[in-house]
């Protein structure tokens, strides 16, 4: 059974590119462009997997991560969250919001694909 | 020797005064002083001590009451020797707070008491009169000596008359050199070096007189003391008590009286001057008494029995047939008179004008300060004072009769005036000295001294009836004029002045501890006590007044005369800061002036003139509490410590300041890294999960080729993005390289619009525009403002949200400045982002993404403000607009 992913990134390109490495290792995955609703599509849908990047427009990455664990149906859901930021207070701040893994852009494929297998085999 | 020869001589003796005086007064007009001021003549000015009393009286004195004539000089010697540190005190207030007389100095000093200045002025005034009496005396005498040696009996005016002549002709020359400067503190040049001729003429007149009577007469010094051992002189008995009240009344009186405090701090009044004079000036003195027991031996010896020895100066040298030396002997009599009643009449007109006259017309006409012309009135009423001052003088003279010892009534003067003396050190030493106290000493000694010598003098039954003098007023034994409180048996001079200066000084003291000072008082005191402590202390109280800066000078033009007055307001302006002559009547300003003014009608006068300005006589609740600060020296120290404070505080909020700065920016440089770094990795991220795609092949063309069409585009705004900053980094440290020319502004729209259409090139835009109103041609680096022109139309193009774009460029022309607007039909932008579009970065995240990395405005911001131009947000025109201003012409920056 495929595993469904979540990806919600607002850059286009950067959202093809992950698109393209997931869906080639047999993963279904879905894309959001900002943040806003991003919390009821994870409940709805109920994904394996969801990957947010920090800096979303609407609202921040975090703030998405927050109201998936706050809510009891999708609080196990793994989450990977990606930024282009990349400074050590954001990596505290998503590992205090309930990110189980924090990538920095830009990634090579090969770790993008290692991660989200780590993140599915759980 | 005829008598019309004489009185020749005497007219052109004085016309050549005349000439002398009035060649000094156009020296110093013309500002070259030079030697006008020098120690010498200063040493010499003060020789107006020695008055005819000095000249004719003293070998009376010595003749009558053999050495004790002496005192006279040693009283002055030793307060110039030994106690010239009160003298420089007195030069250096008298300087700082531009003094004009010795009733000014203590009205001063106990607040600008106009009472004071009164009562010191009564006192002086009433000092003077047998003085100046004495000097008219002995100019009579002395023309009445020739007139006995008239052969043909020549019509000679009788004594009266001659007294009134030679009195009117004083008040003439007085009147004529004392009164032409307005400004007592401008000094009367001419008049100081008349009296330094004139002090030459005495001394040489006496010298030759004694020189003629050691050689000539008695032939030689040893043979001289060999006649002194054998007369009468030589038996005269030392009396300590009446010696040591002399020597000290003598000292008193070279300090406070009038004409000599005149010389000695109005006229002069330095410091080195004073330094010189302390040796000098005995030294003149020495000099002056050298003869007198000579002369006075010889003038027993030779002259007929009965026969005045006031006048031995002139009998002596007649009585041996030498016209010529007796001719030098009147001159330098004439002299001694004329130099001490010009000066005395002066220092007093200068008292009574500014401490009775000057305040009565302020007081009768309240806004005079303003309008009326203060200089006529205060000469006018200098002049009449002289005329008032002679007067008395002549009146003095009448009464008393003409015929007393000159010494004795020179006697009665010195002990009027040294009922200053209390008040004065008193002053200058004992902060704790108050007005009331003053008051009373002053008052107590005048009245005591008036009934117990003064009116004594003009002799019973003149102004005391014999009965007064025997039984006492009313029969009260014991306030019996000469014999006070039943003292009895004593000399009526030692008595008058143990008893006058005793119960002043008591009065003075006792008061003074009992009454509290104002608050003008105790600045005033503590200004006059720590002269020396701080130079810059002086008249204080205007800390929270309100002046108007030209009434002030209108009022300061009425006294000091326009020019003069103008030149002060344009110094005051300039040391400001400021243009023309109205300087801010600043504190420190107003009490500048206040000093400036006392100096031509005295400290109490100014004061209130210059509270009519300020609209405030009275001194506030601030003053009090600042005067609380009990002395100068805390009042300064504490000044001190407040600007030390101040500064710290200063320091430290510059510092803070600058410390936040810095914070400040380093937390916009992290912020701005942090952007930086996502605003490049983002791009990057694409490229290299895309090129990483593409290196493990396995792909469709059609794939690969948008792949690598996505590469390259983002490659593309990386690039975009490292151009952007590196423009902005070059516009924002202003090492932008501006290349000006003139160009057509509709041209440099034409060139946005095409170069803009790029930008979305799928969305069709209505553009409005009035091609006549942009068909101007401006100034300018048109690359640079294409470029802005170029941001604005792409923002629009990517951000307006209406269905159907349309965008309007307005362009107005104003003033030198030209306004482009750029407005179109979208939605706009929310008042809360107007702020911050033109912030790095300030990209508004919720709108389309459209490739720009979020420094188009910013980069817009700083071109503008490179061209001289400006660029804003225009709210309220229905969608999102924008302004440029910018300068018609600009001009290229001075490199």
């Amino acid at each position: 059974m495929a595993r469904r992913v979540l990806l919600i990134e607002d850059e286009p390109n950067i959202a093809e590119a992950i698109w393209f490495i997931l869906n080639r290792d047999g993963c279904q995955v879905a894309t959001l462009a900002d943040g806003l609703g991003a919390a009821e599509a994870v409940r709805a849908d109920r994904p394996d997997l969801v990957i947010v990047d920090l800096m979303l427009p609407g609202c921040s990455g975090l703030d998405v991560v927050k109201a998936i664990r706050a809510d009891p149906a999708t609080e196990a859901v793994p989450v990977l969250m990606l930024t282009a930021k990349g400074q050590g207070r954001d990596r505290e701040a998503a590992e205090q919001a309930g990110v189980d893994r924090f990538m920095t852009k830009p990634f090579s494929n090969a770790d993008m694909l290692a991660s989200v297998r780590a993140l599915l085999a759980r | 020797m005829p008598f019309d020869l004489l009185v020749l001589s005497c007219l052109a003796y004085v016309a050549f005064l005349f000439a002398v005086a009035f060649v000094a007064e156009r020296r110093a007009s013309m500002g070259r002083i030079g030697w006008l001021r020098s120690p010498l003549i200063y040493t010499l000015s003060l020789s107006i001590y020695c008055t005819a009393w000095t000249f004719y009286g003293a070998v009376g004195y010595a003749a009558r009451s053999g050495l004790e004539f002496v005192t006279i000089y040693l009283g002055p010697t030793l307060v110039f020797v030994g106690w010239w540190l009160l003298l420089r005190k007195l030069v250096v207030i008298g300087r700082q707070q531009r003094v004009t007389s010795i009733a000014d100095l203590i009205s001063s000093r106990f607040g600008k008491s106009n009472l004071l200045g009164v009562v010191v002025t009564v006192i002086a005034v009433v000092a003077a009169t047998p003085y100046i009496a004495l000097q008219l005396q002995s100019v009579t005498l002395s023309f009445g000596v020739f007139a006995s040696e008239t052969p043909e009996g020549w019509a000679l005016p009788d004594r009266d008359s001659t007294a009134i002549w030679v009195a009117g002709g004083l008040a003439l020359f007085t009147i004529l050199f004392g009164t032409r400067n307005l400004d007592a503190k401008e000094q009367h040049h001419g008049v100081v070096l008349a009296i330094a001729v004139e002090a030459v003429v005495k001394l040489a007149a006496l010298l030759a007189v004694g020189i003629f009577v050691v050689w000539g007469l008695a032939g030689g010094p040893g043979e001289m003391m060999a006649r002194i051992d054998a007369s009468a002189i030589a038996d005269w008995e030392l009396m300590p008590g009446r010696w040591a009240g002399l020597i000290f009344v003598a000292g008193a009186a070279v300090i406070c009286l009038p004409r000599m405090f005149q010389v000695m701090i109005v006229e002069d009044g330095e410091e080195r001057h004073m330094a010189r004079a302390s040796w000098a000036f005995p030294l003149y003195l020495m000099l002056m008494s050298l003869f007198i027991v000579p002369i006075a031996v010889m003038g027993l010896e030779r002259m007929p029995e009965g026969s005045n020895p006031d006048m031995f100066m002139l009998t002596l040298p007649l009585a041996e047939g030498q016209g010529a030396l007796a001719m030098l002997a009147f001159l330098g009599g004439f002299s001694s008179a004329t130099s001490m009643v010009i000066v005395e009449s002066i220092a007093l007109a200068t008292m009574v004008s500014n401490h009775v006259v000057m305040p009565i017309w302020l007081r009768l006409r309240p806004k005079a300060a303003m309008s009326g012309d203060v200089r006529r009135i205060v000469i006018l009423s200098r002049r009449l004072a002289i005329v008032a001052v002679l007067t008395l003088g002549y009146l003095y003279y009448r009464l008393s009769g003409g015929s007393t010892a000159l010494a004795s009534i020179g006697l009665i003067a010195f002990v009027g005036v040294a009922q200053v003396l209390p008040v004065l050190v008193g002053g200058l030493y004992w902060r704790g000295a108050t007005r009331a106290g003053a008051v009373v000493g002053l008052v107590t000694g005048f009245v005591v001294w008036a009934y117990t010598l003064y009116l004594p003098s003009l002799g019973p039954g003149a102004a005391l009836s014999v009965a007064v003098f025997e039984q006492g007023p009313a029969g009260i034994g014991w306030l019996r004029p000469q014999a006070l409180f039943g003292v009895e048996g004593m000399d009526p001079l030692l008595h008058a002045l143990i008893w006058s200066l005793a119960l002043n000084t008591a009065g003075f003291c006792v008061v003074s501890l009992f009454t509290f000072p104002g608050p003008v008082e105790r600045m005033q005191g503590a200004a006059f006590v720590n002269v020396f402590d701080t130079e810059t202390a002086g008249p204080q109280g205007w800390a929270r007044g309100r002046a108007e800066p030209e009434a002030l000078l209108v009022m300061t033009q009425r006294i000091l005369g326009k020019e003069a007055a103008l030149a002060v307001f344009a110094a005051e302006a300039r040391a400001q800061g400021k243009e023309g002559y109205l300087p801010d009547a600043t504190p420190d300003f107003v009490a500048g002036l206040e000093r400036r003014l006392a100096g031509s009608v005295g400290a109490a006068t100014a004061h209130a003139m210059i509270s009519q300005i300020v609209g405030r006589a009275t001194v506030s609740v601030e003053d009090l509490m600042a005067v609380a600060n009990e002395t100068a020296q805390i009042m300064e120290y504490s000044a001190e410590l407040e600007s030390q404070r101040e500064e710290l505080t200063r320091t430290a909020r510059q510092l803070r300041e600058a410390n936040e700065k810095l914070t400040q920016l380093s937390v916009q440089k992290d912020a701005f890294l942090s952007q930086i770094s996502h605003e490049l990795r983002t791009p990057m991220t694409s490229i290299r999960a895309f090129s990483e795609i593409l290196t493990e092949g396995d792909l469709p063309p059609e794939m690969v080729a948008h792949y690598g069409r996505i590469i390259h585009d983002e490659a593309i705004r990386l690039t975009r993005l490292l151009d952007d900053l590196l423009d902005l980094s070059v516009l924002e440290n202003g090492s932008v390289q501006l290349n000006l020319g003139l160009a057509n502004l509709q041209q440099l729209i034409d060139r946005a619009l095409a170069a803009a259409s790029h930008t979305r090139p799928e969305r069709i835009f209505i553009i409005h525009r009035d091609l006549p109103s942009e068909n101007l041609f401006v100034r300018t680096d048109a690359d640079r403002l294409v470029q802005v022109f170029i941001n604005l139309i792409s923002n629009a193009r990517k951000y307006c949200d209406a269905a159907a774009p349309e965008l309007k460029i307005t362009v107005r022309q104003r003033a030198g400045r030209v306004s482009v607007d750029f407005a179109d039909n979208g939605s706009g932008i929310p008042k809360e982002s107007q702020a911050i579009i033109f912030e790095k970065f300030a990209r508004l995240t919720d709108q389309t993404r459209a490739g720009g990395a979020g420094l188009g405005l910013a980069i817009c911001r700083e071109v503008m403000a490179n061209l001289g131009g400006t660029i804003g947000y225009l709210p309220g025109q229905g969608g999102a607009a924008f302004r440029v201003t910018l300068p018609l012409r600009l001009e290229q920056k001075a490199a």
